[in-house]
C-alpha cells in the first residue's frame, strides 16, 4: 500500500470522526440541558402552572401598551430582565436558612438530641441549655450563608443596574435604561462593543448586509466572531428602523438553555409568516462587535435568557476526606451506641441490685420507682444525650471555616497570580480544597491548557534552504522573561534586533498618535508586546480573547531570508509590473512562497483602527501620480542620507546594513515620518508603483525604500482573524517579510509586496481545508502574468506525495528537485522533532484549458445531487497533484511556560497524567513529546482501530507485551533464559516506560465492546496515555471510567467548552481562563490562568490543605472521644445514672471556645513542610495520594490514644481524690482542666509551625478557660439551677494538688505519643520528617541537599538512559514499521545486553516464537488493505477495511518496502504503532 | 490608571497571605526529647519524694462502726434496731498509739452511697437555699417528690439531698486519769466559707424569728425536725446555714466519700490528740438497710497522700457495708 493511500484512508477516518464529534457534542449538550431543565422547573414551577400548556411564546411590541394599558400587554407575564441569584430575602432568610441547614444530617441529629432533653424522664441537662450548642453552630453557618448571599446580591445589583438603550414612545427616542427594567417586547438599541442585556431578535443592523457580529466568548468560549442576520423580512428596510411601525407578532419557542437551538416566526399584520432561527438571535452576555448599531426586540429576559439558563452556579462536591469522615462518624455512632448500651445495662443491673431503695434513689413524681428494665431503657436515651458530643458537633462548622481560610490563602497566593491577565486563582468550589492534595490522575486538555493556543511562526525552509530564524527563536525565548524585565529586554532588543526596533517605534508612534478604540495597549512602554485590551463599554472580562498577542504577530525575520526577499523584490523591481510573463515567472520561489503564505488561507482582515471592521473592498485605487512623485522624492532623499553608508552596507551583509539604517532612521526620524504621514493620509493603502531610478539606485537605497514601505504598511494595523490560529500565524509571518495581506473578499485578495505594490489576485476557487485531504488550496489568477496558479498548503505527509515527479524533466533538474525534496523532508523531520507543526507549501501553474476542464468538472460536481461531497473531494484531489514544492513552515504551538517542569514534577509526585484532546494524533503526540509527557525512550503504543475484535486482540497483545516487560523487570530477565541475566545491568528497570496513544474511535470501541477493563489494565502499565480525537463526551467517559473503576482521585483541567463535561465529572475540575472564554471556568471548581500554576496548587496547597484538614479531622475525633470518655468513665462511679462531674456550661464552652480555635488555626495555617521544599521534592505529595494522614490506621491510633488519654485524665484525679470529701464539681474541675491541657498539648505536638497565631490561640485558649471558669464560678451563685459550680474554680486554684494534677496527668497522658513522635523523629525515615529536617537547614545547605538527592536519583536514571539509548539504536536498526510493533519493542528489550550483530537472528527467533500469529495477521491485514486500495478509491477502501477487519480472513504476505516507506516520516523514536 | 487596573486582582504580598509568617518549627528527636524526658522525670521524682516524706507525718485512723450483723460490736444492735426504734446509742473504744498532731479533723465516711446519682444530685433548689423568699415557698421542679408535702406545703429544704441528710452524731472522750473527758469538737468552719456565707442563706427573719420565716413550709419527710430547729440555739448555724447541712448538701463525687464532721482544735487539744484511750459515743440514727454480703467492702484505706492540713479522719460509717470507724 502506498503512503498516499494510507493517508487517504486516514483522512477519511478523520472526517467520520469529525461528524461523530459533532453528534456527540449535541448529545452532550442535550443531556446537560436535561439536568438544567430540572432546575428551571424548580424555579419556575409557579409560573409554569400559569402557562402550563403553552409550548410557544407570543411577543408583541410593548410600545402600544406603554402608557396605561400595561395590563393588556400580552408580554406582561414574561420574566423581566431583573436577575436575582440570591437565595434569600431579608424576611425569608431565617426560616429558609434553617430549613436548608436541616438538610444536613448532623444538624438534625443534634437538634433531635437537644429536643430529647425536653422529655423529663430521660433528660440529662437543662432542656433550654442543651439547645445552645446547636444554635451557636447554626448561627455561625447562617452568618456565613448570609454573607455569601449578600455578595451575590451585590453582583446582581451591579448587573441589574447596567445601562442600555431602550426605545420609549414618550420620548420618541432611545433612552438609557437599566438592564433590570428591560422587558420582553422592548426595542433595544445596541452599539459596538456593548454587552447584550437580554436575548434579542435582531431586526436592524447598520451593516449594509444586514449582519451583525457577535463575540460569544462569554457564552461558549469561542473567540471568533459570529455573524448574525437581521430577520429576513426586515433586511430590506431602506433607512432607519422605526420601532413604532412594528406591528408584528413574534412567535417562538419557550425558553430553553440550548444555545444553538432557536426557532420561531414573525407574523405580520397580513398574517404572512417570516421564519427566523438562532441565526437571528443575539444572546445575553455576548458582545456586539464590528457593527455600529443594531436594533432588536427582546425575546427572553432575565432568568429566561439562554445565558442564565446555562449558568448552573457553584456546585457542591463532597471531598474524599468528608466521605471518609462520614464513615468514621458512623463508627462513632457505633461507639456511642455501645457506650450507651453499657450505660443502660449497667444502670439496669445497678438499679436491680437494691432489695430496698436507698435514699439516693429518687422515686418519680408520684413516689414510684422504675423497674430496672425501664430505667435501663431510659438511661440508654439519657446516655445518648450525655455522650452526644462523641459525634463532633463543631466539626462540620470548623471544617467549613477552615476551608474558607484555606480558600482565602490559596486565592491570595501571589505565585498563582497571573500578572499579564490580572487574574489570580479563583476557588469556585469552597469545600474540596483538600482533594487537591490527593490527586492520582490528571486529565488534561492539550490546546490552550498545555499549550498557549497561540500559533507562532517559528522557522521555514524554502527550496531546500533552511532559514532557522535564530532571532525569532530568541525572541520567543526572551518573551518569557519579558514581564519581569521589560527594560532589560528592550535594551537587549535594541542590540539584537535593531531591524525590528524601528518598526516597533513606528508602531508606537502610530499608537500614541491615534487613539485606538479597541486595540489599546495596556502597557504602552513596551508596545511590541503589549496585550490588547478592549476599551468598550464593558471592558471588564471579555476583552482580549479574540485578539492575537504580539508574540504571534511580530515575527522577527531571518536576516538571510530577508536579504533574499529584498533581492527578489529588487529583481522584481527591475522588471516593470507589466513585463512579459516569461521573465516574471522566473522570479524566485521565495516570492511565491510568501505569496502563498499570504494568499492561501481564509483569513479575514480587519484593521485595528476600525476595530474588527472587515476590510472587504480593496483600498481605493488612487491615481498614482502624486504618490509616484513623492516616492521619487523620497528615494532621492534617502539616497542622500545613505550615500555615506552605501559602501559599508554593501560590504557587510544586509543585516548589518539594516542596523545602520535603523540607526540612521533614529537619527533622522523626519524622513520616515513624513513618509508615514503620506501613507496615512492616503488611507494606508494605494497602488504604489516604484519606478526604479533610471540612474540606478544602489542596493541600499532600495533597502531603505523597502524599510520605509514596511513602516508604512505597518501603520495600518491589520487584524487577521482566521479559522485556525495557524493560518493567522502564517499571514503574520508573510507580513514580517512585507508580503502583507491587505484585504480579502470572496472574489479578490490583495497583497502588498515588499516593493509596496499592491497586487490584487482574483480568486477563482478556494478549496477549503478539510482533515481528510489535510490541505487547502486557492486557485488565483495572477494579476500581472495572468497565469492561473494553484497554491496549496497542507500537512507534509500529504503534500510530499503530491509533488510533481521530477523524473519528467531533465536529469539536472531532477537531481536538483530530488535534492530539494530530500532536504525539505529532512528539515520537516527536524521540525517535527522540535514539536513544531509542519506545513508544506506548494504551487502549481495551470494552463487555461486545464483549468477550464477542471472548472467544468468542479461545477458538475457541485451540481450533483448524490454523493456531492465525495465528488467535490475528488475534484479537489484531482487538482492538487503534480505540485511544485515551494517550501515548508514550522509553526510552534507554544507550550505554556513551565509545562514541562510542571508535568515532570507532577509525575514525580506520583500523578498519572493523561492527555485527552480533540486534536489530531500527530499533533498530540508531538506536543506530548515536547512537554516531556512522552519520553524519547518510551515505548509508545498506538491503537487505532474500528473493529471490536481487532481492538480486543490488540489490547490483549499490547497487554501481554507490557506485562512481559514488567514481568521481566521483576524477574530479572529470566524469561530470556540463556545466560542473559549476567550481562545485564541488574534489574534497575532500564526497561523503557510505556506510553499509550489511542484515538477517539478506538475509545468508542472500548466503551461499546466492554473492553474497559483491558484498557484500564493496559493503562496501568503506561506512564502516560494520550487520547486523541476525543469528543467531549468521550473525555468525560474516560474520566468517569478511570474514576469509577480504578477508584482514584481525578482532576480534569481544560480551557475550552469541549472540556466542560470532563471538568464536571472529575473529582476536581480546573478551568484555565485563557484563550477560549469562560465556559470551562464556569464549570470548574478552581480556575487558574496557567497550567504551571497547577504545580504549586497541587504540590503545595494541595499538600497543605490535605494534611491540615486530615489532621484536623482526626484531631476532632480524638478530642471528642477523649472528652466524652471522661464522662463515660464517671458513669461507672455514679451508678450509670448519667451524671456529669462537669458543669454543663463548661462542657459547652469547652468544645465551642476553649478547644475549637487552635485546631481551626492549625487547619488554616500550619505547614508541615515549607513551600520551597514541597516544590523541590514532589514525592512528598504521595503522602496525600495514599491518604496517609487520614486512614483507618491513623484513625484507630487516634481513637486508642484518645481512650488512653481519657483514662489518664480521669483516673489520675480519681485516685487522688478517692475516698476524700471531694464533691461532684470539685472533682470535675481538675478533670476538665487536665483534659483541656492534654487536648491542647496534643494539638501542640501536632503543630509543626508555631507562628504568632498559633501561640496566641494556644495560650489564649488556656487563659480564656481559666478566666471564664473563674468568672463564671465566682459570679454564678444561684444561676443555672439545679446545680452550679459556685466558687469551685477559686477553691481549686488555691489547692496545690490541683496544680500538681495539672502537671502530672497531661504529662502522663501525652507520654506515649510524645515518645513515639520522638522515636520517629530520631529513627524512622519518613519522607515528610526528612523534609522537615531539610527545612530546618539554612537555605544554601538545603538547596545543596535537595540537589544531591536529585542528582542521586538522576544517576540511577542516567544508567537507564544509557541502556535505553542502546535500545533505541537497535530498535531503529530493526525498523519501525507500525505493524511490527510488538516485536520491535520486544527486540528492543531483548537487545539490551546484546551487541548489534546479534540482533537479526534474535529478532527472527522472536518473530517466530512469540508474535508469529499477531505479526502475520497484522501484516496480512496491511497487505490486504494495500491491495484493495490499489484499485479502490479511498472511501471504498475504507469500507473494505471495515468489513474485512475481522481476523483470519486475510491472505498475503508482508511487503518488503512498506516498512521502509512508512518509516520515512517517522522520527527516530521507539514509537510503536498498532494501526488498523 | 492602567497600572491601577492591573493591580486590582493582585493578592497582597504579606507574610500572612503568602504563608511565610516567621515561625518556630520544633522537630521532635532524641536530642530534644531525652533531656525533656529526664527533666520531667526528675521534676516528678522530686515532687513525689517530697510528698512521700511529708505524708509520713499524716496520721489516719479508721473506725468502722457499722456494726455488721454477727459482729460483736456494740453498734451491731443498732443496726438491727434502727429499722424499728428511734435513735440508738452505741460506743466504740480505741487506742491512739502515738499522738495525732492538730488540727485533727473528724470525718464520717459512707461507702457505696451514690450521692452523685444524677437524679439525686439535682434534686435540690439552690434558690430556696439562698434564702430567696419566693423560692422558699416555690421549690424547683427538680425537688419532686420532695417538693411539697401531701398538704401542698412547700418542703424546705426541698429535694432528695436535703431529705437524706446524714444525722448520726458523735461525741469523743479521752480517758484521762481513769475517766473519760469529752474532747471539744468544733462544728464551725467545716464547710466552705462561701457556702455558709454566700450560697446558703436563711430566709429573712420575720419578726426576728426564723420559725416564722419558715411558716407555711414543711420539713423534709425524713427529718425529725424542721430546718430552723437544727442547732436551734445557734443563730449562725441553724436553718439553711447549718454547717452539717451545708456539708451534706455538697454532694460527693464518688460513691465512697468522707465528709468533715468536726474539728478538734480547742482547749487542751489545740495541739492535737495525745496518745491514749478514747471512746466514741455514736448516736446511731441514720437509717441502715440490711447488709448485703455481696457488697462487702474489705478495702482498708491506706495512708492516703494528703496535704498536711488534712491530717485526719475519724468517724466513718459505711452504708450497707459493715460500718467502720476511722480515726487518724
Amino acid at each position: 500500500m502506498t503512503m498516499n493511500e494510507a493517508l487517504r484512508c486516514f483522512s477519511l477516518k478523520i472526517i467520520r470522526k469529525k461528524l461523530f464529534f459533532k453528534k456527540a457534542c449535541c448529545q452532550h449538550v442535550a443531556s446537560d440541558s436535561e439536568t438544567q431543565n430540572e432546575e428551571l422547573e424548580k424555579r419556575g414551577k409557579e409560573r409554569k402552572r400559569k402557562k402550563k400548556n403553552k409550548t410557544k411564546r407570543m411577543i408583541v411590541s410593548n410600545l402600544p401598551f406603554e402608557s396605561n394599558m400595561w395590563k393588556e400587554n400580552p408580554n406582561r407575564y414574561y420574566d423581566s430582565n431583573k436577575i436575582k441569584t440570591t437565595k434569600y430575602t431579608i424576611l425569608s432568610f431565617i426560616p429558609k436558612n434553617i430549613f436548608e441547614q436541616f438538610h444536613r444530617f448532623a444538624n438534625v441529629y443534634f437538634v433531635a438530641i437537644a429536643s430529647l432533653n425536653f422529655v423529663p424522664v430521660v433528660n440529662a441537662f437543662q432542656p433550654a441549655v442543651s439547645l445552645i450548642p446547636i444554635c451557636i453552630i447554626m448561627a455561625i453557618t447562617a452568618v456565613k450563608d448570609a454573607w455569601e448571599d449578600f455578595r451575590r446580591y451585590k453582583s446582581d445589583k451591579e448587573i441589574n443596574s447596567m445601562g442600555c438603550l431602550i426605545f420609549r414612545k414618550k420620548e420618541q427616542a432611545y433612552v438609557e435604561t437599566c438592564w433590570k427594567d428591560v422587558r420582553v417586547g422592548d426595542f433595544v438599541q445596541l452599539q459596538c462593543n456593548e454587552t447584550i442585556p437580554a436575548d434579542i431578535l435582531l431586526l436592524y443592523s447598520s451593516d449594509q448586509n444586514g449582519t451583525c457580529h457577535l463575540e460569544t466568548a462569554n457564552l461558549d468560549g469561542e473567540t471568533n466572531l459570529k455573524q448574525r442576520q437581521v430577520v429576513t423580512g426586515f433586511f430590506h428596510q431602506s433607512s432607519e428602523f422605526h420601532p413604532e411601525f412594528f406591528q408584528n407578532t413574534i412567535v417562538c419557542e419557550m425558553p430553553n438553555n440550548d444555545l444553538n437551538k432557536f426557532k420561531g416566526y414573525v407574523e405580520q399584520p397580513d398574517s404572512k409568516k417570516i421564519g427566523f432561527s438562532s441565526e437571528n438571535l443575539l444572546l445575553r452576555g455576548c458582545t456586539i462587535r464590528n457593527t455600529e448599531v443594531a436594533i432588536g426586540i427582546v425575546i427572553y429576559a432575565g432568568h429566561e435568557t439562554k445565558a442564565m439558563l446555562n449558568n448552573s452556579g457553584p456546585r457542591y462536591k463532597r471531598s474524599k476526606i468528608e466521605r471518609r469522615m462520614n464513615m468514621d462518624i458512623f463508627f462513632c455512632v457505633g461507639l456511642l451506641f455501645i457506650m450507651c448500651l453499657i450505660g443502660a445495662l449497667g444502670h439496669g443491673i445497678w438499679n436491680g441490685s437494691f432489695s430496698e431503695h436507698p435514699p439516693y434513689n429518687v422515686p418519680d413524681v408520684n413516689g414510684y420507682y422504675l423497674s430496672s428494665a425501664l430505667a435501663g431503657f431510659y438511661m440508654f436515651l439519657t446516655m445518648i444525650i450525655l455522650l452526644q458530643v462523641l459525634i463532633p458537633i463543631s466539626l462540620y462548622v470548623s471544617i467549613e471555616l477552615v476551608k474558607l481560610g484555606q480558600v482565602f490563602l490559596i486565592h491570595n497566593d501571589i505565585d498563582l497570580y497571573d500578572e499579564e491577565r490580572d487574574f489570580s486563582i479563583q476557588c469556585r468550589a469552597l469545600n474540596i480544597t483538600e482533594d487537591l492534595g490527593q490527586i492520582q490522575h490528571i486529565f488534561s486538555d492539550k490546546t490552550g491548557t498545555l499549550t498557549e493556543n497561540k500559533m507562532v511562526f517559528r522557522r521555514c525552509t524554502i527550496n531546500g534552504n533552511e532559514f532557522s530564524h535564530q532571532e525569532n527563536a530568541k525572541r520567543l525565548e526572551t518573551h518569557k522573561d519579558m514581564n519581569l524585565e521589560d527594560a532589560d529586554w528592550a535594551k537587549c532588543q535594541q542590540v539584537i534586533f535593531p531591524a525590528i526596533e524601528i518598526e516597533k517605534q513606528a508602531t508606537l508612534k502610530q499608537k500614541s498618535a491615534k487613539p485606538l478604540r479597541r486595540c489599546q495597549s495596556a502597557r504602552a512602554h513596551v508596545p511590541g508586546h503589549a496585550r490588547k485590551r478592549s476599551l468598550g463599554r464593558c471592558d471588564s472580562s471579555q476583552s482580549q480573547v479574540a485578539f492575537s498577542s504580539t508574540i504571534e504577530k511580530d515575527v522577527t525575520p531571518d536576516s538571510t531570508l530577508l536579504r533574499k526577499v529584498r533581492d527578489a523584490a529588487l529583481q522584481m523591481e527591475s522588471l516593470s509590473p507589466f513585463t512579459s510573463k516569461a521573465t516574471f515567472s522566473s522570479t524566485t520561489a521565495t516570492t511565491d512562497f510568501f505569496l502563498a503564505l499570504a494568499i492561501c488561507n481564509t483569513v479575514v482582515v480587519s484593521t485595528a483602527t476600525e476595530p474588527r471592521q472587515r476590510v472587504t473592498a480593496p483600498p481605493l485605487m488612487k491615481p498614482s501620480g502624486i504618490s509616484l512623485e513623492r516616492i521619487h522624492q523620497l528615494f532621492q532623499r534617502l539616497k542622500l542620507a545613505n550615500l555615506s553608508q552605501s559602501f559599508l552596507s554593501t560590504q557587510s551583509h544586509s543585516d548589518l546594513g539594516a542596523s545602520f539604517e535603523t540607526e540612521d532612521n533614529k537619527e533622522n526620524p523626519a524622513a520616515p515620518n513624513s513618509c508615514d504621514k503620506d501613507d496615512d493620509n492616503n488611507g494606508g493603502g494605494r497602488i504604489v508603483v516604484h519606478r526604479k531610478d533610471s540612474t540606478g539606485t544602489r542596493n541600499t537605497s532600495l533597502d531603505e525604500a523597502f524599510e520605509s514601505v514596511t513602516q508604512g504598511s505597518l501603520q495600518a494595523e491589520f487584524c487577521y482573524e482566521a479559522e485556525s490560529p495557524d493560518e493567522a500565524a502564517l499571514v503574520h509571518a508573510a507580513r514580517a517579510y512585507s508580503f502583507t495581506l491587505v484585504s480579502r473578499t470572496p472574489e479578490q485578495v490583495t497583497v502588498r509586496l515588499p516593493q509596496g505594490t499592491l497586487l490584487t489576485f482574483d480568486i477563482l476557487y478556494t478549496l477549503g481545508f478539510d482533515s481528510v485531504r489535510k490541505r487547502m488550496s486557492v486557485v488565483v489568477r495572477h494579476p500581472l502574468t495572468n497565469e492561473i496558479i494553484v497554491y496549496t498548503k497542507g500537512a507534509d505527509s500529504v503534500i510530499m506525495d503530491l509533488l510533481e515527479d521530477p523524473a519528467r524533466d531533465g536529469i539536472d533538474v531532477e537531481k536538483k528537485l530530488r535534492r530539494i525534496h530530500a532536504k525539505t523532508q529532512k528539515h520537516l523531520d527536524c521540525y517535527a522533532r522540535d514539536g513544531l507543526r509542519t506545513l508544506c507549501i506548494a504551487k502549481k501553474v495551470l494552463s487555461e484549458e486545464d483549468f477550464e476542464k477542471w472548472a467544468n468538472f468542479r461545477q458538475e460536481a457541485g451540481a450533483a445531487i448524490d454523493n456531492r461531497d465525495e465528488l467535490l473531494m475528488e475534484t479537489a484531489q484531482h487538482l492538487e497533484t503534480k505540485l511544485t514544492l515551494l517550501g515548508a513552515t514550522g509553526i510552534e504551538d507554544r507550550l505554556q511556560d513551565g509545562v514541562t517542569d510542571t508535568i515532570a514534577a507532577l509525575r514525580e509526585a506520583g500523578i498519572q497524567i493523561w492527555v485527552l484532546t480533540g486534536d489530531k494524533q500527530e499533533t498530540a503526540v508531538n506536543i506530548a513529546y515536547s512537554c516531556k509527557l512522552l519520553d524519547q525512550r518510551d515505548t509508545v503504543f498506538t491503537i487505532n482501530t474500528e473493529n471490536k475484535e481487532t481492538c480486543e486482540s490488540l489490547l490483549d497483545l499490547t497487554l501481554e507485551e507490557v506485562r512481559k516487560n514488567c514481568g521481566v523487570k521483576k524477574s530479572k530477565w529470566t524469561f530470556f533464559g540463556i545466560g542473559l541475566p549476567s550481562s545485564l545491568p541488574a534489574s534497575t528497570g532500564p526497561v523503557p516506560e510505556f506510553g499509550l496513544v489511542i484515538d477517539g474511535k478506538t475509545l468508542n470501541i472500548v466503551f461499546q465492546g466492554e473492553l474497559e477493563r483491558k484498557f484500564l489494565e493496559l493503562t496501568k502499565y503506561c506512564r502516560s496515555v494520550l487520547c486523541c480525537r476525543a469528543t467531549p463526551l468521550q473525555k468525560s467517559k474516560v474520566v468517569k471510567l478511570v474514576r469509577r473503576q480504578l477508584n482514584v482521585m481525578t482532576l480534569s483541567i481544560g480551557d475550552g467548552a469541549n472540556d466542560v463535561s470532563m471538568i464536571q465529572v472529575a473529582d476536581i475540575g480546573i478551568g484555565i481562563s485563557g484563550q477560549e472564554g469562560m465556559q470551562a471556568v464556569m464549570a470548574s471548581d478552581f480556575a487558574i490562568s496557567r497550567f504551571k500554576h497547577l504545580k504549586k496548587l497541587l504540590l503545595v496547597h494541595g499538600h497543605w490543605c490535605y494534611s491540615r484538614l486530615a489532621k484536623m479531622v482526626i484531631y476532632y475525633f480524638y478530642k471528642n472521644v477523649n472528652y466524652v470518655n471522661l464522662l463515660f468513665w464517671y458513669q461507672f462511679f455514679c451508678g450509670f445514672s448519667g451524671a456529669t462531674m462537669i458543669d454543663y456550661w463548661q462542657m459547652i464552652f469547652f468544645n465551642l471556645f476553649f478547644t475549637s480555635l487552635p485546631p481551626i488555626i492549625f487547619g488554616v495555617l500550619d505547614r508541615d513542610v515549607s513551600a520551597e521544599t514541597l516544590l523541590s521534592l514532589p514525592e512528598l505529595y504521595k503522602k496525600g495520594q495514599n491518604s496517609e494522614i487520614y486512614k483507618l490506621s491513623t484513625f484507630t491510633i487516634a481513637m486508642l490514644d484518645a481512650f488512653y488519654q481519657s483514662l489518664v485524665c480521669f483516673f489520675v484525679p480519681y485516685f487522688t481524690y478517692e475516698g476524700s470529701d471531694i464533691d461532684v464539681f470539685t472533682f470535675g474541675t481538675p478533670i476538665n482542666t487536665i483534659s483541656l491541657l492534654t487536648i491542647l498539648l496534643h494539638q501542640a505536638l501536632e503543630i509543626k509551625t508555631w507562628t504568632l497565631f498559633h501561640w496566641i490561640t494556644m495560650i489564649g485558649s488556656v487563659v480564656l478557660y481559666l478566666f471564664i471558669s473563674t468568672v463564671y464560678n465566682a459570679v454564678c451563685v444561684v444561676c443555672n439551677p439545679p446545680t452550679n459550680p459556685y466558687w469551685i474554680m477559686e477553691n481549686q486554684m488555691s489547692d496545690p494538688r490541683f496544680y500538681l494534677l495539672c502537671f502530672i496527668a497531661p504529662v502522663l497522658a501525652l507520654l506515649p505519643r510524645y515518645f513515639v513522635l520522638a522515636l520517629q523523629g530520631t529513627f524512622v525515615a519518613c519522607p515528610i520528617l526528612k523534609a522537615q529536617q531539610l527545612d530546618k537547614l539554612p537555605k544554601e545547605q538545603r538547596d545543596l541537599e535537595i540537589h544531591l538527592k536529585r542528582t542521586k536519583k538522576q544517576a540511577i536514571l542516567g544508567t537507564t538512559s544509557v541502556c535505553v539509548d542502546e535500545v533505541n539504536l537497535s530498535t531503529s536498526n530493526v525498523c519501525l514499521s507500525p505493524f511490527l510493533h510488538p516485536t520491535a519493542s520486544a527486540i528492543s528489550h531483548d537487545n539490551l545486553g546484546l551487541s548489534p550483530q546479534d540482533t537479526n537472528p534474535r529478532r527472527e527467533w522472536i518473530l517466530n516464537r512469540e508474535s508469529q500469529y499477531s505479526i502475520r495477521r497484522q501484516t496480512e491485514e496491511e497487505t490486504t488493505s494495500a491491495s484493495s486500495s490499489l484499485t479502490a478509491s479511498p472511501w471504498q477502501y475504507q469500507f473494505l477495511t471495515d468489513r474485512n477487519a475481522s481476523p483470519g480472513q486475510f491472505t498475503g504476505q508482508l511487503t518488503d518496502g512498506c516498512a521502509e516507506r512508512l518509516n520515512r516520516g517517522s522520527h527516530r523514536r521507539s514509537v510503536s504503532a498498532v494501526t488498523l | 490608571m492602567a497600572a491601577a487596573r492591573r493591580e486590582r486582582g493582585r493578592p497582597d504580598r504579606t507574610a500572612f497571605t503568602q504563608q511565610r509568617l516567621p515561625a518556630w518549627q520544633p522537630l521532635l528527636s532524641a536530642g530534644i526529647a531525652l533531656p525533656l524526658f529526664f527533666t520531667l522525670g526528675l521534676a516528678g521524682l522530686a515532687v513525689g519524694l517530697g510528698l512521700h516524706f511529708s505524708s509520713g507525718t499524716i496520721r489516719e485512723l479508721e473506725l468502722d462502726y457499722t456494726g455488721a450483723l454477727g459482729s460483736n460490736q456494740d453498734c451491731a444492735r443498732c443496726t438491727n434496731a434502727s429499722a424499728t426504734s428511734g435513735p440508738c446509742l452505741c460506743t466504740l473504744h480505741f487506742e491512739l498509739a502515738e499522738p495525732f498532731p492538730g488540727p485533727v479533723c473528724l470525718y464520717y465516711q459512707l461507702s457505696n452511697y451514690y450521692q452523685n446519682h444524677r437524679r439525686y444530685g439535682v434534686s435540690r433548689d439552690d434558690l430556696q437555699l439562698s434564702g430567696d423568699p419566693w423560692g422558699l415557698r416555690h421549690p424547683a421542679e427538680e425537688c419532686w417528690p420532695y417538693r411539697r408535702d401531701p398538704r401542698g406545703q412547700a418542703v424546705a429544704p426541698c429535694g432528695a439531698v436535703a431529705n437524706s441528710l446524714f444525722n448520726d452524731t458523735f461525741a469523743l472522750h479521752r480517758l484521762v486519769n481513769g475517766s473519760f473527758m469529752p474532747v471539744p469538737l468544733d462544728s464551725r468552719g467545716i464547710s466552705w466559707w462561701t457556702d455558709s456565707n454566700v450560697k446558703f442563706r436563711n430566709p429573712e427573719l420575720v419578726n426576728g424569728s426564723l420559725a416564722t420565716a419558715f411558716w407555711g413550709t414543711s420539713k423534709p419527710p425524713n427529718w425529725p425536725c424542721a430546718a430552723y430547729l437544727l442547732d436551734a440555739g445557734n443563730p449562725n448555724n441553724t436553718g439553711f446555714v447549718n454547717e452539717d447541712f451545708i456539708v451534706w448538701m455538697r454532694t460527693a463525687a464518688l460513691p465512697t466519700f468522707r465528709k468533715l464532721y468536726r474539728r478538734v482544735h480547742q482547749g487542751n487539744f489545740s495541739a492535737g490528740l495525745p496518745r491514749g484511750t478514747y471512746r466514741l459515743d455514736i448516736n446511731y440514727s441514720y437509717p441502715v438497710l440490711p447488709f448485703k454480703g455481696t457488697k462487702k467492702k474489705t478495702k482498708k484505706h491506706p495512708d492516703l497522700v494528703r496535704m498536711a492540713e488534712l491530717v485526719v479522719h475519724n468517724v466513718i460509717r459505711e452504708y450497707y457495708v459493715p460500718n467502720r470507724l476511722l480515726l487518724s
